[in-house]
């Protein structure tokens, strides 16, 4: 490609020719843009300053009003109300101090909070509102407009505040909202808009939380034309947001309320569930607080007492907290054994009150023993001799599977925070987590629900259920969104043999009903509401042979976080099942004195929609059960025994 | 001038291509792409998301991209041009195919971690073809009909792909940066002046001809061009932007309201404040002065870029700088004339401010062939 020198250079001469003529026509036209910019913001700089200021026309974010929480009547859980605050835009004020004095001679201002507001006010882009004071009453709002014209760049404003009418009650179901903060932000990938609204309130936790995507709803916008003063001079256009969806619950807030009642001066947890469709009607954890407390913040005054108490009432006992199951999990120890035919018709274990097991003595809590026992007997008498050696015949890994297809040791799926999947141990399981071998101790201390084993009180009602039911119950707290009922579908069997289940259920009711049974005194002599269940006593340390010599035999005698837990699971009425409850309370004792009457109680309470006759209680008890229940219905909010906040 | 004609020995080669790199020019554009890190930042409400953080990170990738670019000798990304151009064409048709659809238009293909506009790499391999060609062509047939028609040929083509996605800001930057390339490589007056003399014709005929007995397009054909050349005749629609443009622009005055001060722009009345818009808030918070500034620098860049074509020998390295310096003049000169209510409203980005991976990353590799094309120059 050899070419002419001279061609070369000739075509290089004509390049840098046209090369500076376009450069040139390029500079002339920067030089025409530098002119116009020029024109805009200096000739004409003072006309749109003017405009910008007089006349500007900017768009807000209107906030959606966020969805309301029912139970399943109806009644109000979660509710927004207005709430007015006092906003201040520095730009408009002028002089800020000179603004504040006048305020703070109409309205009660604390001079701390003034301190830092008017910190924050120099601190944020003077076109800003910022907030001055928050829940003002509607007097000094009317005060400020009143003198208004005194008060330049000063507007009272209002907004949507969440309000929880039943306080305690639902604080572990709905939870709570909260101000939009740093955390909440970083959280999301992609954060909505609407949530860096000043004062925008998210949920925190439970169904606020977990819900937050159908709650909270679209932002809408409108443009505004607003003039020197900020005041807004009119709308121009307006394009409307979407409230958030109403939610409702499956749970009964009057019972609800009556449980909590119920559960008044106990550390402990109630869950109730509707044997035909898995409906949670009742899911209380006491103590309880009042998320009301947190909205607008909490001050440590407040929060330290809940922190630190040893009741915990910020846990959630229902599903966040896990206990061994004690003498409850026989039923799945049972299960196991007659699913896989290690039980004949008329087989019997004799109990002399322990049983050694690879050079180690296991024993009954009953240690004179219970003779020859059944499987009927053992669960009546919650003996447990019988249980090791049912284990032993059918190994830990059938215990386990039989307890997952009851739904312990899984996570069940329900818009609460933190739910807690429990434990079911297997050999896999120890090797892995606790690098150490399967001991056959390990089978028999799970045989009786201790051990590794771990159930939420929400676990063992479904169980419960599942075993009143013989159908695969699957927990739901969501009954409906804006009125469209939530999935319902028909729920499977269990695939288990009918007549095994049949059993169970024989059983539990002799534990209840049989003047030997564990659970005889919390019976129910109504016809109609027999009540069948298993009592269950979580150990949460051995008694030491050292206390025992100093005559530490039973629960009374030690300090009340060092004694065991009593659990019952129950469901009534036998025939016909309707509600699977399940109760723990922390360090109650025994389940057949501590645990049992709450179930009792609650299930009857549950059972009649109110108050129950007299005549459901054994005639001894009924004079103590009269007392009780006025002493609850004074407990109790005065709306949910008339029904009267009913939507 | 080919490269044969010169020793190849006084070009440096390796690593010390490094110190022979335009520096002044490279510095330039991180201080252009600076002033846009700063205004994402703010106009995000002084945040660093969502723009202002990966604008950083896709700026440090296409820097590093526009330095192994650099490296590569120029006469192999001229060997290279026409592949080039073809798979761009081929890209261009793919996106009809496959793209994605946002806004209305078929502009992206999704490569996983980034999203491609193929109308992007375009303008650039566009230049390195036409450049390639004259290169290639000899002078005195340049201005001959039928080696006119050809690259006329070679700019149609992309052209009306890109318009029919619809993208009409970047077909008419390709018709401009194409017309532009030929020009500088030398073609006869007479055809420009042609082309003009019957553009003018055409309009002034369609003008005329409206409410006439031989009126030549349609009533809702001439209202659209209405509002395209006079937008504040639809003052809620295209007309609502430019005007508040204008107000942000202006109120801005000599020195500006200050960084995050500004209030016109952030109030969010432009939809687009951190892509095409984001001049407004340039001008509003730095005023007369920061709009002002960032022109010089865009001034800087193209005398750069005109002073080492001039300077280069070597006929592709000369066309494809100056290519590449028209293409980033077209971008900012449309851009700024649009925002300040000079030109109607068109999608085009202001280079290296506005937020968007593409743009940035074709226009750093763009600049890495000029800076290749200085390395690698005839000495």
């Amino acid at each position: 490609m050899r070419r002419n020198r001279a061609e070369n250079d000739a075509s290089h001469t004509r390049l840098t020719r046209r090369a500076a003529l376009l450069g040139g026509a390029q500079l002339l036209f920067m030089g025409g843009l530098a002119a116009r910019m020029r024109y805009l913001q200096v000739d004409q700089a003072d006309q749109f300053r003017l405009l910008a200021e007089e006349n500007r026309i900017n768009i807000r974010l209107i906030p959606p009003a966020r969805g309301e929480i029912f139970d399943r009547n109806g009644i109000r859980l979660a509710q927004n109300v207005p709430s007015y605050r006092i906003v201040m835009v520095r730009e408009d004020a002028g002089d800020v101090d000179m603004v504040m004095d006048r305020l703070a001679a109409i309205i009660t201002l604390d001079p701390e909070a003034r301190e830092r507001v008017v910190a924050e006010i120099k601190r944020s882009a003077p076109f800003l509102p910022v907030t001055i004071v928050d829940d003002v009453s509607w007097d000094d709002v009317s005060r400020v407009s009143v003198n208004a014209p005194a008060l330049p760049g000063i507007t009272p404003e209002v907004g949507l505040t969440r309000v929880y009418p039943r306080g305690p009650d639902f604080a572990h179901v709905v939870g709570r909202v909260g101000r939009v903060s740093q955390a909440d932000l970083d959280a999301l990938e992609d954060p909505d808009q609407v949530l860096r609204i000043p004062r925008f309130q998210i949920g925190k936790i439970n169904v606020e939380a977990r819900e937050e995507g159908l709650l909270r709803g679209t932002a809408g916008t409108k443009q505004v034309e607003v003039n020197a003063t900020g005041r807004v001079m009119r709308e121009l256009a307006r394009r409307e947001g979407e409230s958030g969806k109403d939610l409702q619950l499956t749970v009964d807030a009057k019972l609800q309320s009556y449980v909590q009642a119920r559960l008044t001066g106990e550390s402990a947890a109630v869950v109730m569930i509707d044997c035909q469709n898995g409906d949670l009607v009742s899911l209380a954890s006491a103590p309880s607080y009042d998320p009301n407390l947190f909205i607008g913040g909490i001050s440590s005054k407040d929060y330290n007492p809940l922190l630190n108490s040893i009741y915990r009432p910020l846990v959630n006992k229902t599903v966040q907290g896990t206990y061994p199951p004690g003498s409850t999990f026989k039923m799945m120890t049972a299960m196991a054994a007659l699913e896989a035919g290690l039980i004949g018709p008329d087989e019997t274990v004799y109990c002399p009150g322990h049983l050694d097991v690879a050079g180690r003595r296991f024993h009954c809590w009953k240690r004179a023993g219970h003779g020859w026992v059944d499987l009927e007997t053992s669960l009546k008498q919650s003996c447990d001799v019988y249980y090791y050696d049912l284990a032993l015949k059918v190994g830990i890994e059938n215990i386990s599977a039989m307890a997952n297809s009851f739904g312990l040791g899984i996570k069940h799926e329900l818009a609460l925070s933190s739910v807690a999947a429990g434990l079911t141990p297997t050999k896999a399981w120890k090797k892995a987590n606790r690098g150490a071998d399967w001991v056959i101790g390990d089978t028999v201390n799970s045989s009786i629900g201790q051990g590794f084993m771990l159930a939420s009180p929400l676990q063992l009602a479904v169980m419960t259920a599942r075993i009143a039911s013989g159908r695969e119950i699957i927990p739901r707290l969501i009954k409906s969104v804006d009125g469209v009922e939530t999935d319902n579908a028909e729920i499977p069997l269990l695939s288990m043999n009918d007549n095994n289940l049949r059993k169970m259920r024989r059983a539990m009711y002799e534990v209840v009903n049989d003047r030997r049974g564990t659970a005889y005194r919390s019976r129910i002599i109504a016809e109609d509401m027999r009540m069948a269940g298993k009592t269950g006593t979580s150990q949460v340390r051995n008694i030491t042979t050292a206390e025992r010599a100093r005559g530490v035999t039973s629960n009374n005698d030690l300090p009340w976080e060092r004694r065991d837990h009593a659990l019952f699971v129950s469901f009534a009425p036998y025939d016909n099942p309707r509600f699977a409850v399940s109760v723990l309370v922390e360090h109650g004792g025994g389940g057949s004195t501590a645990a049992a009457p709450i179930a009792r109680d609650v299930l009857l309470q549950a059972l009649a929609g109110g108050d129950p006759p007299l005549e459901a209680y054994p005639a001894g008890d009924r004079d103590r059960i009269q007392e009780q229940q006025e002493k609850l219905r004074a407990l109790q909010p005065q709306a949910a025994l008339d029904g009267k906040d009913q939507a | 001038m080919s490269y044969l004609e010169y020793t190849v020995k006084s070009v440096p080669v390796g690593l010390r291509k490094i110190f022979f790199l335009n520096w002044p020019l490279a510095l330039l554009l991180a201080s252009v792409c600076g002033i846009g890190f700063l205004m994402l930042y703010s106009v995000a409400g002084g945040s660093f998301t969502p723009w202002a953080e990966p604008q950083m990170k896709r700026f440090a990738l296409g820097f590093v991209l526009m330095i192994a670019v650099a490296f590569v000798p120029i006469w192999l990304w001229r060997n290279l041009s026409g592949l080039a151009y073809g798979g761009s064409v081929v890209l261009l048709i793919a996106v009809e195919l496959v793209g994605d659809s946002r806004k209305g238009s078929q502009r992206w293909i999704d490569l996983g971690f980034m999203d491609l506009q193929p109308s992007e790499l375009m303008k650039i391999t566009l230049v390195m073809f036409l450049a390639a060609y004259y290169d290639w062509l000899p002078a005195k047939k340049v201005s001959r009909p039928f080696w006119v028609f050809l690259p006329v040929v070679i700019i149609f083509l992309p052209t009306a792909l890109v318009l029919k996605q619809p993208d009409l800001g970047t077909s008419i930057l390709l018709l401009a940066a194409g017309g532009g390339l030929m020009f500088l490589a030398g073609v006869h007056w007479a055809y420009f002046t042609a082309v003009l003399a019957a553009g003018i014709g055409l309009i002034t005929a369609v003008f005329q001809s409206r409410g006439t007995t031989w009126q030549l397009i349609n009533d809702y054909q001439y209202r659209r061009i209405d509002t395209f050349l006079d937008p504040s005749a639809e003052p809620l629609g295209a007309g609502y932007h430019i005007t508040q443009s204008k107000i942000a622009l202006g109120s801005g005055g000599w020195t500006g309201r200050g960084f995050m001060q500004g209030t016109q722009s952030r109030l969010n009345f432009l939809p687009e404040k951190h892509t095409d818009f984001i001049f407004t808030t340039l001008a509003e918070e730095f005023g007369f002065i920061g709009g002002m500034s960032l022109l010089g620098l865009y001034a800087l860049i193209i005398l750069f870029c005109v002073a080492t074509a001039v300077l280069n020998k070597d006929r592709f390295s000369s066309l494809l700088t100056l290519g590449i310096a028209l293409n980033f003049f077209l971008f900012f000169a449309v851009n700024m004339s649009m925002v300040m209510g000079m030109a109607p409203v068109v999608g085009v980005p202001l280079p290296l401010v506005s937020y968007g991976g593409s743009a940035m990353l074709v226009l750093l590799l763009a600049f890495g062939l000029v800076q290749s094309a200085h390395i690698h120059r005839p000495r």
